[in-house]
């Protein structure tokens, strides 16, 4: 494990990664202290220009700070990213694993099921639940969730497909270990590594969508986002850029220093693969 | 592949297509039938004038008196009759609604869908060529920018430079207000409009097909065949083109056709910015209005759509390669 720390410490883009990704975390734990009081409440005058001495990042239409909204938005996206990619792990891990270790029919049905998700405009459905649902933190993790298992459950599946045939299997089940016992005792230790680097692409993943559903006002209208303030300030873009500029720039970070981190950790399992220059 | 064993292939494609299309309406189906509350109300309830006379239409359309799969069984025969039933709002069929605005979107979604796979295979090709070199290096930092940049957010970055700042494009809509184009120059002026709103829609996946590209080249790059090919003394520009791409880009277009239905899906975002008048922007004032009936029928027809892209890059892979296995 010691070899994989240091290649991965080695990759310039993945110690980024992780340097804007802990600063992001920090802004969500501490965004009580960072920018005190409530980032909907107005703050200053409308319409403050960015790089003011009082509004750094300028105000918007309602006079809101938007350096406070970015420091609160950090809250949603990371619980959106974090919770739904849990989620979403748990179905495509469940349904992955039974289909590669039972093959046959099962996994044929299964892997129909998912090829199903794969193919349809998910972002359409995951705008469709949240609407009927009613928008919430729940929801939008929910239909984050919905939408984003398929890779999941494809890489699980290739992966239990190699190894159920494999010796360490076969003694377990010599040794009349129950089939639950073999697939999340034996099968899925080995299998993690695949699944540690999806996870941290999905949770880049999620964040958008969150942004995205956010954006269309399909946010949960009790927490700050920053995908909301890119939206409310889409209309005044014209005199006030910095309004939807600013919180587009915190998405674009975060979702790039998930994908720099999940390819650090992939690089740095792989070290043969990358040197083939096929990371 | 022979004729016949084409038409077979055609055909279990197609079955598969109808197959996508009504699981579709079944889950469109469930989600109402889940939500909390009578069903007729969830749809109905909010969007905004709910009469009498429409929710007993709404039972009527979903049947809700009878058991859920009666009542399932006259949703499938509604829409099978190209029934999506009625949008209140605005007081015209679902159907109607939807039929206007298609074109738009169906100009939309394909010029962003032939844009990325072209820029994308180019540049991941360029990459994989030139691989470890500067011109790589700028290829990954590029794909891995628009990767993670939320396309709505690129449109109005697009906007705020080339329509505000440059005043290059137009930033909204679809034509020119008040200028009554005719032939040619209403061709020009429509494609002076679709260019922001294409980028923006194509430029992630763009990344995507670029990447991999890229590592479909290296792949197909270190094969047996190339090597033999490299021994028997072929130049270098042939043997990229005519065997390392040929078979590298087979997988991109057929991940890129499962793809399409994201590509529909991410149409919505990108006509709510630019107010580009296709079944996107329908869904964006239907979900303001929490008309529901509607939202359904775009997600039905949306569907419908991706799995037709899907559908014929499946097709032009089954002709382009002959190694393809015919059941497919």
């Amino acid at each position: 494990m010691s070899g994989f720390w240091k290649r991965f410490a080695s990759n310039k883009g993945a110690v980024i990664g992780c340097f804007i990704f802990a600063v992001v975390v920090l802004l969500a734990i501490f965004a009580p202290l960072i920018a005190p009081g409530d980032p909907w409440r107005m703050a200053g005058p409308p319409r403050t220009d960015a790089f003011d001495p009082e509004h750094w990042m300028g105000t918007d239409m309602l006079g809101r700070d938007v350096w406070a909204t970015i420091v609160h938005g950090a809250r949603v996206s990371l619980i959106v990213g974090g919770g739904a990619t849990l989620a979403a792990l748990l179905i495509g891990v469940t349904l992955g694993a039974v289909a590669g270790y039972c093959g046959g029919w099962i996994d044929d049905v299964l892997m129909r099921f998912t090829e199903f998700f794969q193919s349809i405009p998910s972002f359409i459905l995951a705008l469709l639940i949240v609407a009927i649902f009613q928008p919430s933190v729940g929801s939008i993790v929910t239909a984050v969730a919905i939408v984003s298992w398929p890779p999941v459950a494809r890489v699980v599946r290739a992966e239990f497909l190699s190894l159920r045939s494999r010796e360490f299997v076969q003694a377990a089940v010599v040794l009349g270990q129950g089939t639950t016992q073999i697939i999340f005792g034996q099968i899925l230790p080995n299998a993690l590594s695949p699944i540690v680097v999806l996870s941290s692409f999905m949770v880049a993943t999620a964040i958008l969508l969150e942004a995205a559903l956010s954006f269309l006002g399909l946010g949960d209208p009790n927490v700050m986002s920053w995908g909301f303030m890119i939206g409310s300030g889409r209309s005044t873009i014209r005199i006030a850029w910095w309004t939807s500029v600013f919180p587009g720039v915190a998405l674009f970070l975060t979702v790039l220093s998930l994908n720099l981190i999940g390819e650090g950790i992939s690089d740095a399992l792989n070290p043969r693969l990358h040197d083939r220059g096929e990371a | 592949m022979t004729l016949s064993a084409f038409f077979g292939f055609l055909g279990r494609r197609l079955l598969k297509a109808f197959a996508v299309v009504l699981g579709v309406i079944i889950v469109a189906f469930f989600i109402v039938r889940m939500a909390p509350g009578d069903p007729a109300s969830v749809i109905a309830g909010q969007s905004g004038a709910a009469d009498a006379q429409f929710m007993a239409q709404l039972r009527q359309q979903f049947g809700l008196d009878q058991p859920v799969l009666v009542q399932l069984w006259i949703y499938l025969k509604g829409i099978a009759s190209l029934d999506f039933g009625f949008s209140h709002r605005v007081q015209r069929s679902v159907l109607s609604l939807i039929a206007e605005r298609l074109p738009a979107t169906v100009l939309l979604t394909s010029a962003a869908f032939i844009f990325s796979l072209a820029a994308g295979i180019s540049l991941g090709a360029v990459a994989a060529r030139r691989v470890g070199t500067v011109t790589d290096s700028a290829v990954t930092v590029l794909a891995l920018t628009f990767y993670a940049t939320p396309i709505f957010w690129v449109g109005l970055i697009f906007i705020l430079v080339f329509s505000v700042w440059l005043n290059w494009l137009p930033a909204l809509g679809m034509f020119s207000i008040g200028q009554d184009y005719t032939g040619l120059t209403a061709v020009l002026d429509v494609a002076k409009h679709l260019i922001l709103p294409a980028l923006t829609l194509g430029l992630f996946y763009m990344a995507l097909y670029a990447r991999l590209t890229r590592s479909s080249m290296l792949e197909v790059a270190s094969q047996d065949f190339v090597r033999t090919a490299r021994a028997k003394g072929l130049p270098e520009g042939p043997i990229l083109r005519r065997h390392v791409l040929r078979n590298a880009i087979l997988p991109v277009i057929g991940f890129a056709g499962v793809q399409a239905g994201q590509i529909v899906g991410g149409s919505i975002l990108v006509e709510t910015v630019f107010s580009w008048p296709g079944v996107g922007r329908l869904a964006f004032e239907a979900l303001l209005a929490r008309d529901y009936n509607l939202l359904l029928g775009v997600f039905i027809v949306t569907s419908a759509m991706a799995v037709i892209i899907n559908l014929i890059t499946d097709i032009v892979i089954a002709l382009v390669d002959p190694r393809i296995e015919v059941e497919g």
